[in-house]
């Protein structure tokens, strides 16, 4: 794959950083000739990814890394963003539909990330913390780089 | 994110700009509803026109301003969703559960 096809980068664990993530991703799928609304729900999906890592897999410490990778594999966004907590087991979580959880203030991250990806894995990151993987069709062109 | 607080009657408007996201506008809108609340109105209205982003802890936000409201017998009450914001509410079926308006003068008329 082509240099040009995947950027790596590292923010420290502050909300604020999410800002500069995406700036980043924003340029990006500009460049894949996304649409608007296609473009504003994998920035919702990614903000959720990078807030979990923050929040719940670094626990907001500022000298814990999240590290974010964006590629394009096979015709597919691939976005992985990676913490370095102990580990996260998501099969536990609650449904936020069902009535009971209804009027909880938390537990929709997740379930926006699915419905706004088409697939999201999570699972054990090279560095021992959770990775999740987001995955989104790409229908425009396929690169980062700019035509012009 | 910015908050513009506003009275009309006796209904507390408040009008919101920008994101209601993590580590921001959720804690702003949070303190603006609470604020509201302790000045003993009893109407609260929220202008969603100019939000542009909204996430989970914003939806979050959301749901615990209209539960504590509505434990403190306040009526909070929404107008204005952008298409998106309407449906992030949709998908987890929290619309059903706001009272959500057109616009302005039919919210302030809803009381």
């Amino acid at each position: 794959m082509p240099d040009e096809q995947r950027f790596h980068f590292a923010i420290g664990s502050r909300f604020e950083n999410i800002e500069l993530v995406q700036v980043v991703l924003k340029d990006c799928l500009q460049r894949l000739g996304m649409d608007d609304d296609t473009q504003h729900w994998v920035d919702v999906a990614v903000r959720e990814a990078l807030a979990n890592a923050i929040k719940h897999g670094n626990e907001q410490n500022p000298s814990k890394q999240v590290h974010v990778d964006l590629a394009i594999e096979a015709s597919e966004l691939v976005i992985r963003i990676e913490d370095e907590g102990v580990g996260f087991d998501a099969t536990g979580l609650g449904d936020p539909l069902a009535p009971e959880n209804l009027l909880r203030p938390n537990g929709r991250g997740i379930f926006y990330m699915k419905k706004f990806m088409d697939e999201i894995d999570y699972g054990a990151g090279p560095g021992g913390g959770t990775m999740v993987t987001l995955r989104k069709r790409v229908s425009g062109p396929k690169t980062f780089r700019h035509d012009d | 994110m910015n908050v513009n607080v506003r009275q009309r009657g006796d209904v507390t408007i408040l009008d919101l700009k920008g994101k209601i996201t993590i580590g921001a506008g959720d804690i702003q809108l949070r303190n603006a509803v609470q604020e509201a609340m302790n000045s003993g109105t009893k109407k609260i209205l929220i202008d969603m026109k100019d939000v542009s982003t909204i996430d989970s802890s914003g939806i979050g936000e959301l749901v615990s301003a209209y539960t504590t409201a509505t434990n403190r017998g306040v009526k909070l009450k929404l107008f204005c969703l952008p298409t998106k914001v309407t449906d992030i509410l949709t998908i987890t079926q929290l619309i059903t559960v706001f009272d959500v308006y057109d616009n302005e003068e039919e919210a302030v008329n809803s009381f």
